[in-house]
């Protein structure tokens, strides 16, 4: 056991000639905060698709909770939580229903499953709407509750894909608040995001540009170097430099 | 083990919330059962007739009457007159002229033969055959009952007559019905397994959960079996309701044991499904995959049996219906319903099934990738 959650040497992925990620390689240590920043189709989504195995790498080298992604694909996954992009809780079932699914296919035992679903409603006070269809729910709560799920089975390391996008300011306050409690208790995150506040809440950020990555360092640092007040003009004089489009 | 309830315990919910899987599942079947056979007949009814009757004697009265009291023939023009009769053909309101001409009666009588002259309109190929071969028949009827009339009694018949006789071994009243139902309850959970079961794991990639089960650590085995299940059981309820009405509204009991055809349909289901779930795996959104099943339904339907014949079929097609599990199971259906085939008689379309059961599961469930 290394005390770092996530080595990453050299890692592409080529989609018919076109490069997404480029030799990329970085560090995560453990119960860190690590902000992943880039402009859309920078190559942010590959990159952490690879790392959660739902994406086979076309070179180089990974190692997630001390893993290796070619080989020990599916140990991996035991030991980590996703939250993509989209949504992806069912919204045809109930909330304490795909509290249930996700972790009894995590292979959570039945006694710990209901006591810890109870102390879920109980933190998010959805205690009332226990037994409502998740598709009924608003936008804040379902990301709420995914990221819950996401971490109901004690991971690691926790991915984040985008988790606030659409969320009002006051939604995504709770939510930083709960990314906070997990790290608490011992979970790395892995994020990323669009909104340059929120990169001022990382421990360490890096930037990609055109499936590179051209800055990391700690938000402090970094604004240091670029000479910038902020994480958002940081940003913005990193990712201009971009010559690919969507 | 234990992954596998949670999956089904979700795939029920999920399918028992959806009221057009309910509506499917229950209602189209018995639509389909009601309405279908009664409308499929091999038959041909209301066949147009436009009798052109130059000769008005007794003969061809009678054999007019013959023609027009068989249930089969519609009179629809009667005259003298050959063109006013061939304008009905053009027109597509005739479908035969037959022409009685001018001393039919006489000719009959003095040179003890009579020419009559019979038109079609093959445009429906089908129906024109059909009718011709009605229409000879009953002229063959009437030409014996004309010559035995004839004939003085104690004299032998100068022309003996060869007559041919036939017993419907199996489905001894020829009723079309026995031989379509069951055939069409196979087309029905065909359709609904192919359906249902192809646009399952194509819906969970657009909606996006699939890749959060593909970040646990599910086994794909586990998953694949979690989506086979549930629409295996359904396929076996429909079966079921399909056998209920089958029963209730035609009178239909198999000869062969239900315990037989339960037997061969639980192999049939794994066919049909795991094909489902293929075509899910590959497809990238549901319109993709309600194409490919279409696709394939249409060869399985008209490759099948049931609206065509295999054994009249060229031999590099009948070579492609080994292929169709529906031409099996409409086979092993008509042999255990209409002949009461048992277990053993059908013990090599079942292990054919079997081995489809397994390749195609099998290549399900490798074609299924948590990682692409």
């Amino acid at each position: 056991m290394t005390n770092k959650a996530i080595i990453v040497e050299k890692l592409s992925k080529t989609f018919n000639g076109f490069k997404a990620v480029d030799e990329i390689s970085f560090e995560v240590g453990r119960g860190e905060i690590f902000g992943f920043l880039g402009a859309n189709g920078a190559g942010k989504t590959t990159a952490m698709k690879m790392l959660c195995g739902l994406s086979m790498p076309s070179s180089g080298k990974a190692t997630v909770a001390g893993f290796d992604i070619y080989q020990e694909n599916e140990s991996i996954k035991k030991n980590i939580g996703y939250m993509s992009q989209k949504f992806s809780l069912y919204e045809d079932l109930t909330i304490r229903e795909n509290i249930r699914f996700y972790a009894g296919i995590y292979g959570i035992r039945p006694d710990i499953i209901k006591t810890k679903t109870v102390q879920l409603l109980t933190q998010l006070s959805l205690e009332k709407e226990a037994d409502q269809l998740v598709g009924q729910l608003p936008l804040g709560w379902k990301q709420k509750l995914a990221f819950s799920v996401a971490i109901f089975h004690d991971p690691q390391i926790v991915f984040l894909d985008e988790p606030t996008g659409g969320v009002d300011p006051i939604t995504r306050r709770d939510f930083w608040n709960m990314i906070y409690d997990a790290t608490a208790k011992g979970i790395t995150v892995f994020v990323t995001t669009h909104y340059m506040d929120e990169a001022e809440y990382c421990d360490r950020v890096s930037i990609m540009v055109d499936g590179q990555i051209d800055a990391l360092d700690t938000p402090g640092n970094l604004k240091r170097l670029y000479q910038a007040e902020s994480m958002d003009q940081v940003f913005l004089q990193i990712a201009r430099k971009a010559k690919r489009t969507e | 083990m234990n992954p596998l309830k949670y999956i089904l315990e979700k795939e029920f919910k999920q399918i028992f919330r959806d009221p057009a899987i309910i509506r499917v599942i229950f209602i189209l079947p018995i639509i389909q059962l009601i309405i279908l056979p009664m409308a499929a007949d091999y038959e041909i009814k209301n066949i147009n007739i436009s009798i052109v009757d130059r000769d008005h004697s007794t003969t061809s009265n009678r054999l007019i009457h013959k023609i027009t009291s068989s249930n089969y023939f519609k009179l629809v023009d009667y005259s003298g007159d050959f063109n006013q009769a061939m304008t009905g053909i053009d027109n597509d309101k005739a479908d035969l002229i037959i022409e009685l001409p001018r001393g039919f009666e006489a000719d009959l009588y003095a040179r003890k033969e009579a020419k009559l002259f019979l038109a079609v309109n093959a445009i429906n190929g089908v129906k024109a055959n059909l009718g011709a071969t009605y229409l000879r028949t009953i002229i063959q009827n009437y030409n014996n009952d004309f010559r035995i009339a004839l004939l003085t009694p104690g004299r032998f018949n100068e022309l003996p007559v060869i007559e041919t006789t036939s017993s419907n071994w199996y489905n001894p009243r020829m009723n079309y019905k026995f031989f379509m139902v069951p055939g069409i309850l196979v087309l029905l959970i065909t359709m609904i397994g192919l359906n249902l079961s192809a646009i399952n794991i194509v819906r969970e990639k657009e909606i996006g959960t699939i890749e959060q089960i593909n970040v646990t650590p599910i086994k794909k085995f586990h998953f694949i079996l979690g989506k086979l299940i549930p629409f295996w059981i359904l396929g076996l309820i429909v079966i079921t309701i399909g056998l209920f009405i089958a029963w209730l509204f035609y009178g239909i009991i198999p000869l062969g044991a239900y315990f037989t055809i339960y037997v061969f349909a639980a192999v049939y289901l794994l066919v049909i499904l795991g094909m489902g779930l293929l075509i899910s795996t590959y497809a990238e959104n549901q319109q993709q995959a309600m194409l490919i099943s279409f696709f394939l339904l249409m060869i399985f339907v008209l490759m099948g049996g049931l609206y065509t014949n295999i054994d009249s079929m060229p031999e590099w097609a009948q070579w492609v219906t080994k292929f169709n599990p529906v031409a099996y199971f409409i086979e092993v259906m008509r042999r255990v319903v209409l002949k009461g085939s048992g277990l053993s008689d059908i013990k090599q379309p079942l292990l054919i099934m079997l081995i489809f059961a397994i390749v195609i599961n099998y290549w399900a469930v490798i074609s299924y990738r948590k990682r692409s």
